[in-house]
């Protein structure tokens, strides 16, 4: 039966059933986060008692309204923001003397790839998180090669980021943080802007990756397909959190929280 | 993918000498040729003469066009123009007098031989400077800058501009084509409201781009920040040295002296 969306109680035994089934127990998760509360400065409180469990390997979506605090949960995972709670990433306490090692370990993806990609040339852009990881010359370059080669844009290297088109600039972005060999990637929003032979190779490329992933987004068709694991959020909770097959088809539930049925 | 990308690159894509030059000599020659134009003492015509051999020489050899640099050139020649009031400050032989309200200005020989050197001078600084953009890509001179030890901060400033003039500039066209869409008119004549008030529009819209600058710096901050950024800007040095960029550079310091030995005679 799928989850209602009745708030924190119910959500904490649902994670737990979802446990059960889809992760493995004797693992550490990639991913809790402990009963995580955040206002922003004006007093706009953007997360409200957000618990949330991502195992090893697990495809995950986080989806809802804007505004709904999807965004401010994701600047929490690599302690950009940092709220009440608690937070680990694949065992590592997000604290502030942790922070290098836990920038890391999460691949934060931003929406718009002209703020992600803010160096002159991809290889910069590409080799700045391993460069400010402390790794050496060859093996810097190295995994440069090889992020990019994940994504598919080998012979990118020397070109500038301005001259992309919106889809290059997007695998770029995940070479970016792939360079930096992430416990899990976090992606806001990847497919938005996208002209439909951009998102198909995008999804292609996300379902080819072997990342523990979590991807905030309103592209429910990409959810169907890609992301076993739904998380809803509005007004700063999360409201249902369960596999996507079951959560797709409760329609009240969706229209409940301004999603659509795809 | 912007429309204008490539209005504001100088560079010019080629295979020359020059351009495989190393990217630190090109820079270091470059300021040479700048600090010996200034060197050079008024009225040396000849070694002017030379220097300017020298660039279009360097121009036919990075195959940019003989005439690349000089057509460039000119954006640069309003500001020399500032020096004009040395042809009235320096003392020597009136040649003309002008009438200036309260004030008598006289154009002196000395006073018009200094001002067309020094526009001289930083005509032929430029177009120095127009065949290192030409002939080098931006990110690699932002390379050799920072290996020529300029202020980590000052490069990290110029090279953002450098990412972030295409972005600003699409934004700013953004703007300025969602107000053409709404500037309509019912009837023939002037439309559009008063001059005070598209002043206004106008100051909006600056302030909007500003805004939207400074929000946009914010979210690259947090990109940055999350891959590590803890305030050192780090990067790879791509580059070498070879025999023949040490034999550019020598080469380059003994044309310049030749020039100042010139210029004295």
């Amino acid at each position: 039966m799928p989850v209602t969306h009745e708030r924190a109680v119910d959500v904490g035994s649902k994670r737990t059933v979802f446990s059960r089934n889809g992760g493995d127990p004797g693992r550490v998760p990639a991913l809790l986060v402990e009963s995580l509360e955040f206002a922003y400065p004006d007093g706009h409180v953007a997360l409200r008692e957000v618990s949330l469990e991502i195992h090893q390997g697990e495809k995950v979506a986080l989806v809802g309204p804007n505004g709904a605090g999807k965004s401010t949960l994701m600047l929490h995972l690599n302690g950009i923001l940092s709220g009440e709670g608690e937070i680990e990433v694949a065992g590592l306490r997000v604290t502030e003397p942790n922070l290098p090692a836990i920038r890391a370990k999460v691949g934060l993806v931003f929406q718009n790839p002209d703020d992600q990609l803010f160096s002159p040339t991809v290889f910069e852009d590409v080799a700045f998180g391993p460069l400010h990881m402390g790794l050496s010359e060859d093996e810097v370059r190295d995994r440069v090669d090889w992020a990019l080669a994940q994504v598919g844009m080998s012979d990118y290297a020397d070109r500038l980021s301005h001259h992309l088109s919106a889809g290059e600039k997007k695998r770029i972005s995940i070479a970016t943080v792939l360079s930096m060999g992430p416990e899990i990637l976090v992606l806001d929003e990847p497919s938005a802007g996208l002209d439909p032979r951009a998102r198909r190779n995008l999804i292609t490329l996300l379902s080819e990756l072997p990342h523990t992933t979590l991807v905030s987004t309103h592209d429910m068709l990409m959810v169907r397909e890609l992301l076993p694991r739904m998380v809803i959020m509005d007004e700063a909770r999360i409201v249902a959190d369960g596999r996507t097959k079951e959560l797709m088809d409760d329609v009240a539930l969706l229209e409940a929280h301004g999603l659509e049925h795809p | 993918m912007s429309i204008h990308v490539n209005a504001f690159d100088r560079f010019r894509a080629g295979e020359s000498l020059i351009h495989r030059l190393d990217p630190r000599i090109k820079v270091v020659v470059t300021v040479l040729f700048i600090v010996s134009n200034v060197l050079l003492p008024d009225g040396a015509w000849l070694a002017f003469a030379l220097a300017w051999g020298v660039i279009l020489l360097t121009g036919v050899v990075a195959d940019v066009g003989v005439g690349y640099t000089f057509k460039r050139s000119f954006v640069a020649l309003p500001f020399a123009l500032a020096a004009v009031t040395a042809i009235f400050a320096i003392p020597g032989r009136p040649l003309a007098s002008v009438h200036l309200g309260p004030w008598d200005l006289v154009a002196t020989d000395a006073g018009l031989i200094r001002f067309v050197s020094i526009v001289i001078r930083s005509w032929l600084s430029v177009q120095m400077a127009i065949l290192l953009t030409a002939t080098t890509q931006f990110p690699d001179l932002m390379h050799a800058l920072r290996h020529l030890r300029m202020p980590r901060l000052l490069v990290a400033i110029v090279s953002f501009m450098y990412r972030y003039l295409f972005v600003l500039s699409d934004e700013a066209m953004r703007l300025l084509r969602a107000r053409e869409a709404r500037s309509a008119r019912l009837t023939e004549g002037d439309g559009g409201g008063s001059i005070l008030w598209r002043a206004k529009i106008a100051g909006n819209m600056a302030g909007q781009l500003f805004l939207r600058s400074y929000e946009r710096s914010d979210r690259i901050y947090n990109a940055m920040l999350a891959r590590g950024y803890t305030g050192q800007h780090l990067t790879l040095n791509p580059h070498e040295m070879r025999n023949c960029d040490w034999l550019i550079g020598a080469l380059a310091v003994m044309l310049t002296v030749f020039l100042q030995v010139v210029g004295r005679l």
